[in-house]
C-alpha cells in the first residue's frame, strides 16, 4: 500500500534545478532505499518529505507530494505536525548536548505526548529499547548524549526520532560516519523498525541498500532513473545507467 | 643532493628562523612596555595604600569642652565644643610656640582633626576628663614628607612644609609618634579636596552602579537583536544594511555617545544629571554593538546540525532557538558581554559629558544619586596640583586595573567552563 506518493517533483536552488520530474510511490511499512552518485539529488528529495528544505531560503519545491492523501508541498501545511509524523536521522549523529534522557524526551515534551513523569519514563525506555540502546545506557541516562560513541550516538538519534511514534522515518546516510559493527547494528535496527514504520533511507553503500531495502530508487543528475523492487534493481535492472552504477562502472 | 637544492633548503630554514625571531622580538617589546607601565604605576601608587598619622595627647577637659553636667549624656558630648581641646592637643606639641604662629602646627594635620578628636570621645565616653593619646590624620604635605616623596632640599619659600614644620616632624618621628598604617579610608571615603582624606568609595560605587545599569539596558536589547538578526530575520539588503551599521556603531568614538547622552537623556528626558543611571545608559549605547556582535558570532558557532535535529523533531523556529541555539550560545555571549562591560568600565569621555565629572563627596546609595566613576576620578585627581594626589591617581589606576583583570578573568572562566565542545 502506498504511504507517500510523489508526482512530478521539481526542486530548484535559486536558478539551479536539482530535481527533475521525480515521481515515486513509497510503500507503507517497507524500507525504500535511494541510491546514486554524490550530488544526484537523493538527499534533496528525502528532505522534501519532511519539508526540511524550508530551512534553505533559496530552495523552491514544485509538484505534488502526498502522504495519506495529505498534500505535503502546500503553504497551508503545518510543518510541526508533519515532522511529528515524519522523523529524520541525519548523516552525522547529532544528539543534543544534553542528557541521554533529555534527548529522547525532547520530542514527547514539545508535542505534549506524555501526561506524567511515569509516562515519560516509559516512552524513553521503550524508545531506547527499540533503538537497541537501552541495555548500554540504562544506568547512565543522566549522562551527556554527546559523550557516547559514534554508533551509540546514532542509535540515540534513532531513539529520539521514534520517541514520538512517527509513521515515517527518513534516514540520510545514517551509517556513513560509523564503523562496520555499528553499521550492522543500525541495519538490524532498520529491519526491526520496518514492522511498524515506513522507512526511506538514502545510502551510498549499494550493499547496504541491497541488505536492508525492499524497494530501491536510483537517482542520477537529479532524475529518478529507475525505481523498483530491490532484487530486480540489483539483479536485472531495466536501465543501462543503473546497471553501470550497480556494477561500479561509474559513480 | 645537489648544491642548489641544499642552498634552497638552507634559505628556507633561515627564513623560518628569522621569522621566529621577529615574533619573539615583538612579544619582548610588548612585554617590556607592559612592565615599564606597571612598574611606573606600582612604584608611584603603592604608597597611597599607607596612611600617615600624627600621635599626640588630648586632654578631654570638661571646662574647655563647655560641659556642665556631672554625668553628661551622649547628647551633651555630641554638642560639646571641641575647638579648644583639639587646638590644645596640637599646640601642646610645642608649648614654646607663640600664639600667632600656631597655624604652623595646625596645618600639619588634616582640617578634620577636630572631628577626629570628637569621634574618639564619642566612642569612649569614659575618656572625659582624662589625658589620652590620639591619632590624627597627618596633612598630605606631612604624609608626603613621611613617605619620602617630598624633596626637603629645595629653598624654604618654595616648599609647602616649612623648616619649622620639618623640625617638628623630625622630633615626632624620632619619638615614634608618626605612624604609618594601611589606608582603610582610601576605600571607605568619598572624594575630598584634601588629598589625605580623599578616597574612592564614591567613584567605586558610581562605577558599580553604572556597570549594572549598563548591563541591565544593553544585555537584553543586544541579545534580542542578535537572536532576531541571526535566527529569524530574512537575509536581504535591509538586514545587510543593519548589520553594517551595527559594526559601524562599534567603531564610533565614545565621546559621540556622551553627546547623545547629554542631548537626549539629559536635555529631552530630563534624567538626573551626574548620576550612574544616565552614565550607565550612555555606556550601554557603546556596549550594545559589542554584545550584538559577540552574540551573533556565538549563535553562528552553534552547529547547524543541532538546529536541524530540533527542527526535524518538529520544534518550531522559536523552540529550536530558545531550547537549543540560545543556551548553547550563552557562554560566548556572556564572555562577550563581560568584555564589552570591561570596555565601558574604562570609559571616561562620555561620562564627563553627562556630568559625572562633578565633585562628589557623598557615597551614592542608588543609581540616581550623583556619583563619579573610577576613570573619571583618575582624571579629576590628575588635574589636582597637590603632591598627595599623584600617588592617589596611581592607586586609583591600580584599583581600576584590578577590576578589569577580574572581569576579564570572569569572561575566560565563563567561556572555558560552560562552552560545549563539539567533537
Amino acid at each position: 500500500m502506498s504511504k507517500i506518493k510523489a508526482e512530478n517533483v521539481n526542486v530548484y536552488y535559486g536558478s539551479k534545478q536539482a530535481l527533475f520530474d521525480v515521481s515515486i510511490d513509497i510503500a507503507e511499512k517497507e524500507v525504500t532505499a535511494l541510491i546514486g552518485p554524490s550530488g544526484c539529488g537523493k538527499s534533496t528529495f528525502l528532505r522534501c518529505l519532511n519539508r526540511m528544505n524550508d530551512v534553505i531560503e533559496i530552495c523552491r519545491v514544485e509538484g505534488s507530494i502526498k502522504m495519506d492523501n495529505l498534500e505535503l508541498n502546500s503553504r497551508k501545511l503545518d510543518v510541526v505536525r508533519l515532522r511529528e509524523n515524519v522523523g529524520m536521522v541525519f548523516q552525522k549523529p547529532n544528539p543534543f548536548p544534553k542528557t541521554i534522557y533529555e534527548n529522547v524526551a525532547y520530542g514527547p515534551t514539545i508535542h505534549g505526548i506524555a501526561q506524567s513523569k511515569e509516562e515519560m519514563d516509559q516512552i524513553v525506555e521503550t524508545s531506547l529499547k527499540k533503538a537497541a540502546l537501552w541495555n548500554e545506557v540504562k544506568d547512565r541516562l543522566d549522562e551527556i548524549g554527546t559523550g557516547l560513541s559514534g554508533g551509540q550516538q546514532q542509535r540515540l538519534c534513532i531513539a529520539r526520532a521514534i520517541s514520538v511514534s512517527p509513521e515515517v522515518i527518513l534516514m540520510d546516510e545514517p551509517c556513513s560516519a560509523l564503523d562496520p559493527i555499528a553499521t550492522a547494528q543500525i541495519e538490524e535496527l532498520i529491519d526491526d523498525l520496518k514492522k511498524e514504520v515506513t522507512i526511506v533511507i538514502v545510502t551510498h553503500s549499494m550493499s547496504q541498500a541491497a541488505r536492508v531495502s525492499q524497494k530501491t530508487g536510483f537517482f542520477h543528475l537529479g532524475k529518478l532513473i529507475e525505481f523498483g523492487p530491490t532484487d530486480k534493481i540489483f539483479k536485472n535492472p531495466d536501465n543501462q545507467q543503473t546497471q553501470d552504477y550497480i556494477t561500479g562502472r561509474f559513480g | 643532493m645537489n648544491s642548489f637544492k641544499k642552498n634552497l633548503l638552507k634559505k628556507r630554514y633561515n627564513a623560518e628562523r628569522r621569522f621566529q625571531w621577529y615574533g619573539k622580538i615583538a612579544i619582548g617589546l610588548a612585554l617590556t612596555f607592559l612592565a615599564v607601565f606597571m612598574f611606573q604605576i606600582f612604584s608611584k601608587g603603592y604608597s597611597a595604600f599607607q596612611k600617615t598619622w600624627i600621635v599626640t595627647e588630648v586632654h578631654y577637659d570638661k571646662e574647655l569642652l563647655l560641659i556642665d553636667a556631672e554625668s553628661p549624656s551622649k547628647d551633651d558630648l555630641e554638642n560639646a565644643d571641641y575647638y579648644d581641646v583639639a587646638y590644645k592637643a596640637m599646640t601642646s606639641l610645642d608649648p614654646g610656640l607663640p600664639e600667632e604662629e600656631d597655624r604652623q602646627l595646625i596645618q600639619m594635620v588634616s582640617y578634620k582633626y577636630e572631628t577626629e578628636v570628637k569621634d574618639l570621645l564619642l566612642k569612649n565616653p569614659d575618656y572625659l576628663g582624662k589625658i589620652v593619646p590620639i591619632k590624627l590624620t597627618a596633612s598630605d604635605d606631612v604624609d608626603q614628607v613621611h613617605k619620602g616623596n617630598y624633596p626637603r632640599d629645595i629653598p624654604e619659600k618654595n616648599r609647602r612644609v616649612n623648616d619649622y614644620q620639618l623640625q617638628i616632624y623630625d622630633m615626632l618621628n624620632e619619638r615614634g609618634d608618626i605612624l604609618s598604617e594601611f589606608n582603610i579610608s582610601f576605600f571607605t571615603s568619598p572624594d575630598s579636596r584634601e588629598a589625605e582624606l580623599a578616597g574612592i568609595a564614591s567613584s567605586f560605587m558610581g562605577t558599580v552602579f553604572s556597570i549594572l545599569v549598563c548591563l541591565a539596558f544593553s544585555f537584553p536589547i543586544a541579545v534580542l537583536a542578535a537572536i532576531y538578526l541571526e535566527e529569524f530575520a530574512p537575509k536581504n539588503k535591509f538586514t545587510d544594511f543593519i548589520e553594517v551599521n551595527i559594526n559601524n556603531l562599534a567603531a564610533v568614538p565614545s565621546i559621540v555617545f556622551g553627546l547623545l547622552g547629554l542631548g537626549v537623556l539629559l536635555a529631552v528626558f530630563n534624567l538626573p544629571r551626574s548620576t550612574p543611571l544616565v552614565g550607565g545608559i550612555t555606556l550601554s549605547l557603546m556596549t550594545l554593538p559589542t554584545i550584538i556582535i559577540a552574540a551573533r558570532a556565538s549563535l553562528k558557532a552553534v552547529p547547524p546540525s543541532i538546529r536541524e535535529a530540533a527542527l526535524a523533531m518538529g520544534a518550531s523556529n522559536m523552540q529550536t532557538t530558545m531550547h537549543h541555539t540560545v543556551p548553547l550560545s550563552m557562554p560566548g555571549t556572556l564572555s562577550g558581554t563581560i568584555i564589552g562591560l570591561a570596555q565601558a568600565l574604562g570609559e571616561t569621555a562620555p561620562l564627563i559629558l553627562i556630568g559625572m565629572v562633578a565633585f562628589v563627596n557623598t557615597i551614592p546609595g542608588t543609581p540616581v544619586d550623583p556619583a563619579a566613576s573610577l576613570p573619571v576620578q583618575i582624571y579629576i585627581w590628575s588635574e589636582s596640583a597637590e603632591r598627595g594626589f599623584v600617588e592617589k591617581v596611581s592607586a586609583c589606576i591600580m584599583v581600576l586595573l584590578a577590576f578589569l583583570i577580574l572581569m576579564n578573568l570572569a569572561a575566560q572562566i565563563v567561556r572555558h567552563k560552560f562552552e560545549k565542545k563539539w567533537s
